[in-house]
């Protein structure tokens, strides 16, 4: 005999299972191999993995990291903020912080960087509008992507992490270009 | 000593006067909260909302703080006070352990209430919900949560202390109820979570007062245990309290008690892993890390969800089918007791916090997709789906009987009752599904101003966008209309009710009370011919055919959306 949910069971309440209990438990539980088997299989097949180089930084020196690269490569200025220009395969820098991103960055359509993102004060958030990628951007953490940019174009960076009242003032951009050669 | 207690008429049980009055008092908390944190809810839509825009920045972020305090926290953790007073004293027979120390717990956790929202209200703690150092609030913010907390975890420990003692004084016969099986799950996730808020407030409070750094990594690290893990808590009480409506509405019946409390175990083993979504696209963690975490070691409290999202339909639908609704796959479905709001609140609860919330909770915290989720608005579209048309659903459900077994008053304007869990559903359905669509284009979560009017860069979304907003908006004011309607009828039924009287009849009580109350579904167990009869095979989909159709529909609609979105992933830039 059943209880209901508000009695208490009598005696020994271990028993078989119904059939259909049994069976929608094992597709349950293969959905949920199927679910964990594809993290690591995006990692091996998979071009979008959040893995990146992690690193502490020293939020003073990760902006002075920032400031020396703006003077190796600024190739011009848009809207009052400089507009860099790295090589493909460099480490290209952004730094967020109340209430702007800088640099402006200009990327080459097919070329590798690895994209390093901090924060200078509180947490703030990478969102790259109008391709929906987002990372977080931790002070005192160094988040270092390798990036492939797949279409050349324009891009904004939407601060998406709440920090402070300009918050919504917050944003960056980021240029590609085709790259050179193919025109 | 019997003088303490009162019979309950309906269900037999013997109620300890001091179970009664700390359930009244958390209950009508919960409500306060609710309240308060309802009238920030539409204050923060009508600003989100771009053609209305109502507050200014500052205010904004302010309300936005207050709305998530007293929904998540206040109004969340006061109800679930009551809900652990209610599954151990009054479902086990049982005193309270210690009522004076439940006194107490209330005190702290009121006064920690109120100066949280001072802190708030004057602009001392604009850091919202999640606080995330360094942001800084006032040192009287981190106080009053960590007097909050304390009080609940008192609060815990009395419930635990009750569970000693009805065992010892013998109570009840048999195991414990899977209700208070279910009560038991939530309390231990709830000690789990107290602790985490413990260890992340007091030293963030102390750094409040400059007396030592706290990382910002370690913070979101820690205070995410405390964040995610109360949501769990939000989860093993809603699904008791399915167990509960279940029974008294319709007279559900426990399929399997090994398969239920099995899942609740797994629940209390892995369901705290899960603050690691929050944790996916950040740089301190690598991707094992992430991996195992968030899937709860391989998506095991995912098969204890979907293990309960099976069991409690098919309970309903056996102990329909053991009372005579034999006919066809759907016909103990269709004469369900559909314009009783416990029910109602039970299905509308399972349906909406399963399909919207449940597929889009495991897709999000898949670590690579997670990469277009991460603080867009498919966050709080998915959390709303859970918290509120998932828990706070069903805590309404339930409260419909509460009023009557607790506070022994009929429910005013019983009529507006029935209506309300498919006004307030419909309405959070519509506003969850539309915050989830914007958040697929990129559209930021916490954000006062998508048109970003004043930054140095323009950022134009879709005008598909600006359609969602204005869904969402609509939603959201017909869900604010349910959870108005539902304070009415609460707050009118507890002070200026009608007593609820001797005469427990059908005819005496119909149109004032919740069927089930009269009908007592729960009263009458199916004998062992009955079941003997139901279980000879029903054909290929065995003796429970519609929920085997229903989780089927629930199982593609999982599996089409989930690997959706590592199509919608596939299509970004290279990232590694």
């Amino acid at each position: 005999m059943h209880a209901t949910g508000i009695t208490p069971p009598q005696g020994v309440w271990w028993k078989p299972a119904h059939k259909s209990e049994k069976v929608w438990a094992t597709i349950a539980f293969v959905w949920c191999m199927v679910l964990f088997a594809m993290m690591p299989f995006w990692h091996l097949r998979g071009g979008q993995n959040p893995s990146g180089i992690r690193a502490k930084v020293d939020p003073l020196a990760y902006q002075a990291r920032v400031m020396e690269f703006i003077q190796d490569y600024q190739v011009g200025t848009d809207a009052g903020f400089p507009v860099v220009a790295p090589p493909p395969g460099s480490d290209v820098y952004l730094i967020g912080q109340m209430w702007a991103w800088l640099p402006v960055l200009q990327l080459e359509k097919g070329a590798e960087y690895t994209l390093h993102l901090s924060a200078l004060d509180v947490n703030h958030g990478f969102n790259l509008y109008p391709f929906n990628v987002n990372f977080q951007v931790v002070p005192g953490y160094d988040y270092g992507l390798r990036i492939v940019p797949t279409e050349a174009g324009e891009y904004g960076v939407v601060c998406n992490e709440f920090c402070g009242v300009g918050h919504h003032l917050m944003v960056g951009k980021v240029i590609v270009t085709e790259p050179e050669g193919a025109q | 000593m019997k003088t303490l207690f009162r019979r309950c008429p309906t269900t037999g049980l013997a109620v300890h006067k001091d179970a009664d009055a700390l359930i009244k008092a958390n209950a009508v908390a919960a409500t306060v909260a609710l309240l308060v944190g309802g009238v920030a809810a539409v204050l923060v839509l009508l600003t989100r909302w771009q053609a209305v825009h109502l507050l200014s920045d500052v205010w904004f972020y302010r309300i936005l703080t207050v709305h998530g305090m007293n929904m998540l926290i206040f109004f969340i953790l006061f109800f679930e006070m009551a809900v652990l007073y209610f599954a151990s004293a009054v479902l086990l027979n049982s005193r309270v352990a210690a009522p004076k120390t439940g006194w107490i717990a209330f005190a702290l956790m009121v006064a920690g209430a109120l100066i949280v929202e001072w802190t708030m209200l004057t602009g001392r703690a604009d850091v919202l919900f999640t606080s995330y150092v360094p942001l800084k609030a006032h040192w009287a913010f981190y106080l009053g949560v960590i007097l909050f907390a304390v009080g609940a975890i008192l609060v815990t420990t009395i419930f635990f202390a009750t569970l000693v003692v009805a065992k010892r004084e013998k109570t009840y016969a048999g195991s414990v109820p899977l209700v208070t099986f279910g009560a038991i799950t939530a309390a231990i996730i709830a000690a789990i979570t107290l602790l985490h808020g413990a260890a992340i407030y007091i030293p963030t409070f102390l750094w409040s007062l400059g007396l030592m750094d706290v990382d910002p990594q370690v913070y979101r690290l820690v205070w995410w245990g405390l964040g995610h893990s109360s949501q769990q808590i939000n989860v093993a009480a809603m699904v008791a309290i399915w167990y509960l409506l279940g029974a008294l509405t319709a007279g559900a019946v426990v399929v399997n008690e090994k398969i239920s409390r099995t899942a609740f175990v797994l629940y209390i083993l892995f369901i705290s892993m899960a603050s690691a979504h929050h944790l996916l696209v950040d740089p301190g963690f690598g991707p094992s890390w992430k991996v195992v975490n968030t899937s709860y070691f391989m998506y095991m409290a995912v098969l204890a969800s979907m293990l309960h999202g099976f069991t409690v339909p098919a309970g309903i639908e056996m102990g329909m089918r053991l009372r005579g609704f034999t006919q066809g796959i759907f016909g103990w479905l269709r004469r369900a007791p559909w314009h009783d709001p416990g029910f109602s609140s039970l299905c509308l609860s399972l349906v909406v916090f399963g399909f919207v919330g449940g597929i889009t909770g495991v897709t999000f915290g898949t670590e690579q997709i997670n990469i277009v989720a991460h603080n867009t608005l498919r966050i709080p579209g998915h959390f709303h789906a859970t918290v509120v048309s998932g828990t706070a659903m069903a805590f309404m459900g339930a409260t419909y009987y509460l009023i009557p077994l607790v506070f022994r008053k009929k429910i005013s304007f019983y009529g507006m009752a029935k209506w309300q869990p498919w006004v307030f559903s419909a309405g959070m359905l519509v506003f969850s599904m539309a915050m989830t669509f914007a958040g697929t284009f990129g559209v930021p979560r916490r954000h006062w101003d998508i048109t970003f009017s004043g930054a140095p860069f323009g950022v134009e979304y879709s005008p598909a966008v600006d359609l969602l907003f204005a869904l969402m908006a609509a939603g959201g004011l017909v869900a604010a209309v349910g959870g108005a309607m539902y304070i009415l009828v609460t707050v009118v039924s507890v002070f200026f009710g009608k007593p609820l009287g001797d005469d427990l009849s059908e005819s005496a009580l119909a149109g004032s009370v919740p069927p089930g109350l009269y009908t007592r579904p729960f009263a009458e167990l199916p004998t062992d011919d009955d079941e003997a009869a139901q279980l000879k095979e029903h054909g290929r989909l065995g003796p429970m055919p519609g929920t085997m159709i229903l989780v089927a529909v629930f199982f593609l609609a999982f599996v089409v959306y989930y690997f959706a979105n590592w199509k919608l992933l596939s299509a970004m830039w290279q990232i590694g």
